[in-house]
């Protein structure tokens, strides 16, 4: 029937010149795409299911594959975009709810981009991080705010809250089994280790297979609680609830029956094939009180020995929300801003819900510092960093630390075709179906994310040695280390920087 | 001879500490008032307590028996793995919330909330049996196991559980002592008369709730029941349309 017609978003163009018909699109293809016609002695294809993850494009071995936009478009509609007009056929078709996945990728203001960072010139000469320690060491959790001497007037160590130590200041943000494959969890877990850093399960529960790695591992307590009993939360070097998240703030999470095989049930605990319902409140917690009665019973089960972060969404009244967290009972606060990545989402909460990281995390600081508690929390910030400089940025703003998801992704080869939800995964991380996790080699992912991470502490050091500064403790809020462009008096304000070309 | 605590005076986190510390199985705790999280993550004790435990009573418990000899708070149960609690009066909210394995007995009233997003995994069912009312939402979001509400106090003809009972089940069993009509369940839960399997499934726990509490089993027994299970274990299939 016509009239459900939904036009291919991508042409797949092949150069039947190149074209050797070896079939390894059609084999590389989950979505079935690629086929050959044995009478016409040559590959089709049916672009209609093509997500533009460019695993064919990849591995075509001539080189005779390209993926573009389908050119056959709507009339040009400024208002009435073609996307928006596909989206209203989808639902008159099936009356259900838009499903996307990954982070929010439509044309708001990206801070990270209008914010510059400074860097010495003559007086107060830049480090060069080659020739001179450059200290990129971060500990998270609550600070003391004494400092006490004995009677030999040595320094006495009072501070007894527990830390998390981290090489460089990132970590890979929480990512379910079950949302991501075995493989991709195998990368994370050893190359944390490796990194001296931290992965985060999620809330999928923690696979036996990297209890081992239990020294390197935030384990996460969500609403539905899956996978989570004593020997997980004693595993885990920190304990993470998870109020919220960028993509989706103010919702809970489904994941479908069809991934809940053997090895993902086992892990959450709960039969397989049933759908993993995480509902969207604690329907426990109402208030920061009822919040630190959680914060509490897992330090009581836990004997006070693992710092608890409290993970949130950055939304509109986020800065007050941290202060309750701060006074929680919570070591660590992770904000995670609305460009953060999913595995499924809703597509209207995902693309219109909460606020940029960027001017949550200045605003969050502002707020503890005012109330003189900026040191009771760590602050751990996402959704999204992209870069090194983000990561810096972000700590100039008022970070400890920062997480990346989607960057982590991308070393273990995303293309971000945003199709995570349907569980076809072509680079072997978004699915659990065996055929497609073995492409993703454990070995070479985790090296790569041990590359990337390395690559932005290098780039970190540079950086800072730029602008004088031998270790990032000494950024951490240095806002006279940033300025914005093109920002308007309002966003500078919120931001707590002056506009380029503002002396100190 | 049991480990006794004098919970007088003493703080929860003290009093946990104790539990933990002691080679005692046996623990015995009196004066409890409002201490919270007492037990909560332990294994293999056998704990008794005089007075009002407060909120998060047994919660992560894993493997531990608590026997309350009054009422207890909010959150008994907290994502429990395994062991058994027994309350000797009413409970809070949110009893048994995610909990996994194991069995609450309650012999009088609970609060709202109760036995949400329990859930069951191979060989672990949880099971809470109530002897008196629930408040709304019981069995929200349920993902396994049993609740069992017994209603002892309450007229044949007038219902023991408040609003929206299973409310978003998709998993597990209520069953429910009653004659009363049901009105305003959500559409994805069956509604039906509990069958002579359903009793036999559940005709061991009635018996327990009578051996700790009182009353006769039999009895209990040879009344209706009601059975509410869900029809489907993927209520959000149908919900998305992929985008």
């Amino acid at each position: 029937m016509a009239i459900n017609y939904i036009p291919a978003n991508f042409d797949v163009v092949r150069d039947h010149t190149r074209c050797i018909k070896c079939r390894v699109c059609e084999r590389q293809c989950s979505n079935e795409v690629h086929y050959y016609d044995e009478e016409l002695d040559t590959m089709l294809c049916n672009e209609t299911d093509c997500v533009d993850c460019q695993r064919c494009v990849s591995l075509c071995p001539t080189k005779a594959l390209k993926i573009l936009p389908n050119e056959n478009r709507f009339r040009k509609n400024v208002n009435w975009r073609q996307q928006l007009m596909v989206e209203a056929y989808k639902q008159a078709e099936t009356g259900g709810i838009l499903l996307s996945a990954m982070g929010n990728p439509e044309e708001f203001p990206i801070y990270w981009d209008k914010l510059l960072l400074n860097a010495s010139q003559v007086t107060n000469p830049s480090i060069d991080p080659l020739r001179e320690p450059m200290e990129t060491r971060v500990f998270l959790g609550k600070k003391s705010n004494e400092v006490k001497y004995d009677s030999e007037g040595d320094l006495v160590l009072s501070n007894t809250a527990p830390h998390l130590e981290l090489s460089t200041p990132i970590m890979f943000s929480a990512m379910s089994y079950g949302s991501i494959s075995y493989n991709a969890h195998a990368s994370l877990a050893k190359a944390s280790k490796e990194l001296g850093i931290f992965y985060n399960t999620g809330e999928g529960g923690l696979h036996k297979d990297f209890y081992e790695y239990g020294p390197n591992t935030i384990v996460q307590v969500a609403s539905g609680r899956f996978g989570v009993h004593k020997d997980y939360l004693d595993t885990g070097a920190a304990i993470e609830i998870k109020i919220g998240q960028g993509a989706k703030p103010g919702i809970g999470g489904h994941l479908p029956g069809a991934k809940i095989l053997e090895d993902v049930s086992r892990t959450r605990m709960i039969p397989m094939g049933t759908d993993a319902i995480s509902p969207a409140p604690h329907h426990d917690i109402y208030s920061i009180e009822d919040l630190r009665q959680l914060v509490l019973s897992l330090k009581e089960a836990t004997e006070y020995k693992k710092p608890v972060i409290v993970k949130i969404a950055a939304v509109h009244n986020v800065a007050a929300i941290a202060s309750g967290v701060a006074r929680s009972g919570a070591d660590i606060i992770a904000i995670d801003g609305f460009r953060g990545g999913t595995g499924a989402a809703p597509t209207r909460i995902r693309d219109n819900v909460g606020i940029p990281i960027e001017l949550a995390l200045a605003q969050a600081d502002f707020r503890l510092r005012e109330e003189g508690i900026r040191d009771n929390v760590s602050l751990v910030v996402g959704g999204s960093i992209r870069c090194s400089t983000d990561a810096v940025k972000a700590v100039a703003l008022g970070a400890d630390a920062v997480y990346i998801g989607t960057a982590a992704l991308l070393a273990l080869g995303c293309h971000l075709c945003r199709d995570c939800q349907r569980g076809l995964c072509n680079w072997g991380i978004a699915t659990q179906k065996p055929e497609l996790v073995k492409r993703l080699n454990p070995e070479i992912g985790y090296k790569r994310l041990v590359n990337i991470v390395h690559a932005w502490d290098h780039e970190i050091k540079e950086l800072m040695g730029g602008m004088g500064i031998n270790s990032i403790e000494a950024l951490r809020g240095n806002r006279l280390m940033l300025r914005g462009v093109g920002l308007n008096e309002v966003e500078l304000e919120l931001l707590g920087v002056k506009h380029a070309g503002t002396a100190i | 001879m049991s480990y006794e605590i004098n919970g007088a005076g003493v703080h929860y986190k003290e009093v946990n500490e104790r539990i933990k510390a002691t080679g005692d199985s046996d623990i015995f705790i009196k004066n409890a008032c409002g201490h919270r999280y007492l037990g909560a993550g332990t294994s293999g004790k056998n704990i008794t307590i005089d007075g009002i435990p407060g909120n998060a009573l047994g919660a992560y418990l894993n493997g531990s028996r608590i026997v309350v000899n009054g009422n207890a708070q909010d959150a008994v149960a907290d994502t429990m793995n395994s062991g058994e609690i027994v309350i000797h009066g009413n409970c809070g909210d949110t009893t048994g919330y995610g909990m996994r394995s194991g069995n609450v007995f309650i012999k009088g009233n609970v609060g709202y909330r109760v036995g949400i997003h329990m859930k069951e995994y191979r060989e672990h069912r949880p099971v809470i049996v109530i002897g008196g009312k629930a408040g709304d939402f019981l069995g929200e979001y349920q993902a396994g196991g049993i609740i069992l509400l017994l209603g002892l106090d309450t007229p044949s003809d007038v219902s023991p559980v408040g609003g929206f009972p299973a409310t978003g089940m998709h998993g597990g069993k209520i069953f429910i002592r009653s004659e009363a009509k049901f009105e305003g369940l959500p559409s994805q839960i069956v509604l039906s008369d509990a069958t002579d399997a359903d009793k036999e499934l559940f005709a061991p726990f009635v018996r327990k709730y009578t051996e700790y509490f009182g009353g006769n089993a039999d009895e209990i027994l040879s009344s209706h029941f009601y059975t509410l299970t869900p029809n489907s274990s993927n209520p959000y299939k149908q919900f998305y349309c992929q985008n």
